[in-house]
């Protein structure tokens, strides 16, 4: 009996949760530093 | 002030010093790489090793190369819930706000990866035990820890008010820590059907060098993934609670400019 299928179905599930989840982490970060830089642009430019 | 307050107060402050959202972002920025990059490095090593270059088992064949993966993640499950109860602690007891954040932050992935332990550990089962789940001691255990990240992870975001919500998902988080060393010893306890550990603190391992070098890589890339993950929401996290904090302000600063509507204007 191979246990191929097995090993392939183990490291693909580990892997592929492993990428959503560091995709995810990555756009979000990104995401949320260009905001907060657009936000914090302006204000920085208003006269004291 | 008696020695326990003292003690209590001079520990919260430490944990304060780092508290502050823009220290934070600062520090998080210079070790995002340092987790990242090894992260990538040891896990690819690992899995390559283990995957074409270490044995395979005398007796299990070639499915003991789901060892590679199914080890380290059911270790990332235990500790990640021992940085949730971490977190936990920090908040009830000295009302840490990144604690909150983090616990946040910390649940879901803790979950996805207690999935892949279960899941890689059916798929590692069904063809040694000839069945993908027995209810034994060890694999119980781990279910239910899946559901106390599940149950965490609702019960953060189940109340309008964050604060009620952080402080009773703390709770849970602290409590659900009494699973983790049953998980620990079930296999010691009971009469179970998963194997004893092959690694302990006190003893030798009691397998060979050939596996235990991929599976410590694996396990070391793994633990830095989950840190890099973990850190990366984080300061997101904390992006997110800058912005809408200064969305705010600036949408009180509008309201509070705008002219109050005169009383001749208003209808009769």
């Amino acid at each position: 009996m191979t246990h191929l299928p097995y090993i392939a179905a183990a490291y693909g599930l580990t892997l592929g949760v492993a990428a959503i989840l560091s995709i995810n982490a990555t756009f979000r970060l990104r995401q949320a530093r260009k905001r907060l830089a657009a936000i914090e642009q302006p204000r920085t430019r208003q006269p004291s | 002030m008696n020695a326990t307050q003292s003690l209590t107060a001079r520990t919260g402050n430490l944990f304060h010093r780092y508290a502050n959202p823009g220290r934070f972002l600062r520090m998080g920025a210079k070790l995002q790489p340092w987790l990242t990059w090894p992260a990538l490095v040891l896990s690819v090593a690992g899995i390559v090793w283990g995957l074409f270059f270490s044995p395979a088992d005398w007796q299990q064949g070639d499915s003991v190369r789901i060892m590679y993966v199914h080890v380290p993640t059911a270790w990332l499950a235990s500790s990640g819930y021992m940085g949730l109860a971490v977190c936990s602690l920090l908040s009830l007891v000295w009302r840490h706000p990144l604690a909150d954040l983090a616990a946040v932050e910390i649940g879901p992935v803790g979950a996805a990866i207690t999935a892949v332990c279960l899941a890689t550990g059916s798929l590692w089962g069904k063809p040694m035990w000839g069945t993908w789940w027995v209810w034994d001691a060890r694999l119980t255990s781990v279910l239910v820890l899946f559901f106390l990240y599940l149950g965490h992870i609702a019960l953060i975001r189940a109340f309008d008010e964050p604060q009620r919500g952080y402080r009773a998902a703390a709770i849970l988080g602290l409590a659900g820590a009494i699973d983790l060393p049953i998980i620990k010893f079930s296999v010691q306890w009971w009469n179970t059907l998963h194997q004893p550990d092959s690694i302990t603190v006190t003893g030798a391992p009691t397998m060979s060098t050939s596996m235990l070098w991929p599976l410590g890589l694996t396990t070391l890339g793994f633990t830095l993934g989950f840190g890099a993950i973990v850190l990366a929401r984080l300061r997101a996290s904390v992006m997110e609670s800058r912005i809408r904090t200064i969305l705010a302000a600036s949408r009180g600063r509008q309201s509070a400019a705008q002219p109050a509507p005169t009383t001749d204007s208003a209808p009769a």
